[in-house]
């Protein structure tokens, strides 16, 4: 089924292969993310999930947030776990006790939840075909804040308020 | 481009993001999990943008990052104020209630 779709006139082949390499190098890297033994391997390998992300919203045309993604992921949550990372612990390199005692009860969750979405979108969508369409004007983006969406954009306003105030009085000494 | 690339590669995101809450016993290691479950939602909110046509997917794409950084911000904190507390991150010692 797969293989005709792909052999279709309006399937983008070089989108499929560039998708198909960072898709591969992102799970790859998740997966050092989740079962690495050093704290700070695993921030440096989430910055190439996260940067396979920022690509892949390009390559979904969606360039606004693909440049946000990489100021506000790479540029300062990273920069934050690694602060949280070099505050927290004592010694540098491997640790032996970085997982729970019940880790492997994980591993039946984690391949249970992946089966049962797998199976559920590819049961919805298995034959939808995304449309090849442009890169989106921000434009619009910005319309849709400043219209129909300016209430949550003032209420999330608030929650980055409170969120950094309430960060400053958890962690400061007093 | 078939939708399912995009939905199928967010759900085993999402799934090894799941795997990591449950498996990592350091505090910080959790939350970069919760990271990947973010991405993965997020990533299925502009793929959902693209099927439709409508921008309203990104714009809660943004949301997402948003929120994500308030989230890291208070989390770190907390990090924070705990192991000036007990010198431990570790998640299981941290059970206050016998039961």
């Amino acid at each position: 089924m797969s293989a005709v779709i792909l052999a279709a006139d309006d399937v983008n082949v070089a989108q499929n292969v560039g998708f198909g390499i960072i898709a591969a190098i992102m799970i790859f890297a998740a997966l050092k993310v989740v079962t690495t033994k050093n704290v700070v391997h695993a921030a440096l390998w989430l910055v190439v999930v996260l940067s396979g992300i920022a690509a892949q919203y390009i390559l979904a045309a969606a360039e606004f947030v693909a440049i946000s993604q990489v100021l506000v992921y790479i540029g300062a949550v990273m920069v934050l776990f690694l602060f949280g990372i070099m505050l927290t612990r004592a010694q540098i390199g491997k640790e032996s006790d970085l997982n729970n005692k019940g880790w492997a009860l994980g591993i039946p969750v984690g391949l249970v939840l992946f089966g049962l979405l797998a199976w559920v979108i590819l049961d919805a969508f298995g034959d939808d075909i995304l449309p090849d369409s442009g890169p989106t004007p921000t434009v619009s983006l910005s319309d849709q804040f400043l219209s129909i969406y300016l209430v949550p954009f003032l209420a999330i306003s608030f929650v980055l308020l409170a969120a950094a105030i309430g960060a400053i009085v958890l962690a400061r000494k007093d | 481009m078939l939708a399912v690339n995009f939905l199928l590669l967010a759900a085993a995101l999402f799934a090894i993001g799941v795997y990591g809450v449950i498996a990592r016993r350091n505090a910080v290691m959790v939350l970069m999990s919760i990271e990947l479950i973010l991405n993965a939602v997020s990533l299925n909110l502009v793929a959902f943008a693209l099927m439709t046509g409508a921008v309203d997917g990104q714009v809660f794409a943004l949301y997402v990052i948003a929120i994500a950084a308030a989230e890291v911000g208070v989390g770190l904190a907390m990090v924070l104020m705990i192991y000036r507390n007990r010198k431990s991150i570790a998640l299981d010692e941290l059970s206050e209630m016998k039961g």
